[in-house]
């Protein structure tokens, strides 16, 4: 791919105001030190896989503190993906969940010890649950912004993917449900760019100069941005959000990220060389504008660092799941979203199943 | 006397006005055609989608999510297969997030041979669904059960998917089995809910006032009692094993017909009943062969039930071919016909190992089996195409 046609927003993006920004790089730093202390504990054998999204921050930190966070059709509905530990961290979540979910604890709130690191599911937050197999959300996300759009107010659907999982059909799905006409869909589409697909380098099968122009053949305003930059990225995405908020219609931003880890534990997770790095990005800004100094920088990581330490200490002594757990919530005995009662007694929903009984 | 496509029809519109359905949709769903065969024809919340089998998929389980009650056409069981990962993520919503989320949405899809559907619109999908654990999966054969069952999958807090046998949508009620409410003549129902040929803009169905009908999941039906062998099948060939129950009754041997209907979760207490009566089980099902999930059933009958067998349990399925032919010779060379069953069931009959534990009251010539001409040629023709080479 030839180099990033990157629009600016208008020139420089407005500053930020001192207190947003500093909350911005305490998330990112937080995040940060969280990927890294997951990526020592799969090292270290506490963890099957590692896999996160270190060097996007500024992108998901942003996301996550735009959100409108909560339950139901008056807030976000969120489809994100395996490098969003940022993003829910912006939204309140607690790093240390994200520990116990790297050691597959039973006290992991995510999936109690079912899934990898970095597959949350937070219901109470309207977060669906993040899957392994690429590109699937973009399927489900109309479903969730239909349902937004029929209910009205300013609950958006927000779904995120990489640039290499924009190949699947899944993603063309997308395009053409949130744009069908007349039925024009709430719905932010978020492609977050680190040009590559584990070792396979964009540019060597996508011929498309952006992923973003692809949302123009179907009336979609899209955008590509540079999101290692952390003002600019919460500037682009207060605007992209409050468009498909108030104006209930689709938009498709492209985000042009870092990747500073690899794809995964399975490429050896260490440190890539000359990625720019959007924490350090930020940090030069606090030092510029004078809101930090390097000492206080340092001081802050030491610290994060030395906490997710002695939480994941904790994190490693807690109960593993029991083996018969495995056969719990093959099926829902209710509807936990809704909880409608079932109008039936008779009803196969409603009634054990016998293979469960057996197990317990 | 409603044909299983009407209702398809009035479950649909119970769900929708009574149990909170709000969406029915995929390709052709909504007006002006309502569904290739007409199965959605006057809903509400009828709609079309794009020609996207995996998106209708997706949206479903979108829907479901937010709290919608979707119910979801694939147009033909042969355009499920592009779905299965998304079935899989669906039927893994619950239990992946360790019951974090559940997914009430229907998906509804007409599957098997029987109108000459050619390569891709004969496929069977009950191997395939058994296969996606977190899925219930139906399979009505009559209208009242697809009705019942129907109804009772719009109020499952599961994935559920309802098989509709497509060599049935126009089949009529037999006499009784009615659907509550429904007129006792069929010209009048179809003059209230059948969409007039032409434009159709200004017409409105008029819904026969039906009740609640709950048919649980997980209770199979008893046609036909037999003390001779245990046939349980389900869907299309239900009837066919019905009528031949009735001819081999002529030659004394007694047939107990069994419908399924619900495949998971699936009736084993009935069918344990029944088989420690008879000690003789033949499985019917049209799908290919090769992991069927009348080889599930019969795995388990002789896992937990060998000790009361007279004979091996047997499947009698689809040929473990990649299509069905479009051919009339072709497609009976391919699912199981009346003939294929009468033999199978002949033979069962007549087969009583001796398992040293006296003679069964029923004991017959212990004969190991001889099979009949038209087995022998499929036994040595699926040997020779699935030889290792």
């Amino acid at each position: 791919m030839e180099a990033a046609v990157v629009q600016p927003p208008h020139g420089q993006p407005r500053p930020l105001p001192d207190e947003t920004l500093l909350k911005l790089h305490e998330l990112m730093l937080t995040g940060r030190v969280l990927e890294e202390r997951l990526i020592r504990m799969q090292k270290q054998g506490d963890g099957y896989f590692w896999i996160g999204g270190p060097g996007e921050e500024a992108f998901n930190v942003a996301l996550g503190m735009l959100v409108h966070r909560g339950e139901g059709l008056a807030h976000d509905y969120l489809h994100l993906h395996y490098r969003s530990s940022a993003t829910l961290l912006a939204m309140g979540a607690d790093p240390v969940d994200a520990l116990r979910q790297m050691k597959n604890t039973a006290t992991d709130p995510y999936s109690g010890g079912r899934n990898f690191a970095g597959h949350a599911s937070i219901r109470r937050w309207n977060v669906a649950p993040i899957s392994s197999p690429i590109e699937v959300q973009f399927s489900m996300a109309p479903g969730t912004a239909l349902a937004q759009k029929r209910y009205g107010g300013r609950g958006i659907t927000i779904v995120q993917g990489g640039d290499a999982g924009t190949a699947e059909g899944d993603f063309a799905t997308c395009l053409i449900w949130v744009s069908r006409p007349s039925n024009e869909l709430p719905c932010l589409m978020i492609v977050t760019n680190n040009e590559y697909g584990i070792s396979t380098p964009a540019a060597t099968q996508h011929g498309e100069t952006r992923i973003s122009d692809r949302g123009r053949a179907f009336g979609i305003r899209s955008k590509t941005i540079d999101a290692n930059d952390a003002e600019a990225a919460y500037r682009e995405l207060e605007e992209a959000m409050d468009y498909v908020r108030t104006e209930r219609r689709p938009f498709l931003l492209e985000a042009r990220v870092s990747r500073l880890y690899g794809h995964s534990s399975s490429s050896g997770a260490n440190l890539v060389k000359g990625e720019v790095d959007c924490l350090v990005e930020i940090e030069k800004k606090l030092e510029d504008r004078g809101l930090r100094s390097r000492a206080e920088l340092d001081a802050m990581r030491a610290q994060k660092t030395e906490e997710l330490l002695a939480a994941a200490r904790r994190v490693i002594a807690e109960p593993q799941p029991r083996g018969h757990t495995v056969w719990q919530h093959v099926f829902a005995e209710r509807d936990v979203v809704t909880q409608n009662p079932i109008p039936c007694d008779n009803h196969g929903g409603g009634r054990r199943q016998p293979w469960l009984e057996q197990a317990h | 006397m409603a044909t299983q496509v009407q209702a398809v029809r009035m479950a649909l519109h119970v769900g929708e006005t009574r149990h909170g359905v709000t969406d029915i949709f995929g390709e052709d769903v909504g007006p002006p055609l309502g569904g290739v065969f007409t199965a959605t024809q006057g809903l509400r919340t009828a709609w079309n989608s794009p020609l996207d089998e995996r998106g209708v998929i997706g949206a479903a389980m979108g829907l479901a999510l937010a709290g919608q009650r979707p119910v979801c056409e694939i147009q033909f069981g042969d355009y499920a297969f592009n779905t299965i990962d998304l079935l899989k993520l669906a039927g893994a919503m619950h239990w992946s997030s360790n019951g974090d989320w559940s997914l009430p949405m229907v998906m509804m899809t007409p599957v098997g041979s029987g109108i000459h559907g050619s390569i891709y619109h004969s496929h069977s999908f009950d191997a395939q669904a058994t296969r996606i654990p977190g899925w219930k999966v139906v399979m009505p054969s009559t209208p009242y059960d697809t009705y019942g069952l129907l109804l009772s999958a719009i109020v499952d807090p599961n994935p559920v998917m309802v098989l509709l046998p497509k060599a049935l949508m126009r089949v009529k009620a037999r006499p009784g089995e009615l659907i509550p409410g429904e007129p006792d003549d069929e010209r009048v129902l179809s003059k209230m809910i059948d969409a007039p040929l032409g434009d159709r803009t200004l017409w409105r169905p008029e819904w026969p006032e039906t009740p609640d009908v709950f048919i649980p999941f997980g209770k199979l039906k008893r046609l036909r009692e037999g003390r001779d062998v245990t046939v349980v099948t389900y869907g299309r060939m239900v009837a066919i094993c019905e009528r031949v129950a009735a001819n081999v009754a002529e030659e004394g041997i007694e047939l107990e017909v069994i419908d399924l209907r619900s495949l998971i979760p699936y009736d084993w207490d009935g069918l344990v009943e029944s088989v420690s009566r008879t000690r003789r089980l033949l499985l019917i099902n049209e799908d290919t062969e090769v992991t069927n999930f009348g080889e599930h059933l019969a795995r388990r009958v002789t896992d937990e039930l060998f000790g009361v067998l007279l004979a091996p349990p047997r499947v009698l399925a689809g040929k473990n071919l990649p299509g069905i032919g479009l051919s009339d010779e072709l497609e009976k060379a391919s699912v199981p016909q009346p003939d294929d069953i009468e033999r199978a069931v002949r033979e069962l009959a007549a087969t009583s190992f001796d398992r040293g534990r006296g003679p069964s009251p029923r004991a017959r010539p212990a004969a190991p089996t001889a099979l009949a001409p038209s087995d022998m040629d499929h036994r040595e023709a699926f040997a020779r195409a699935y030889a290792v080479r």
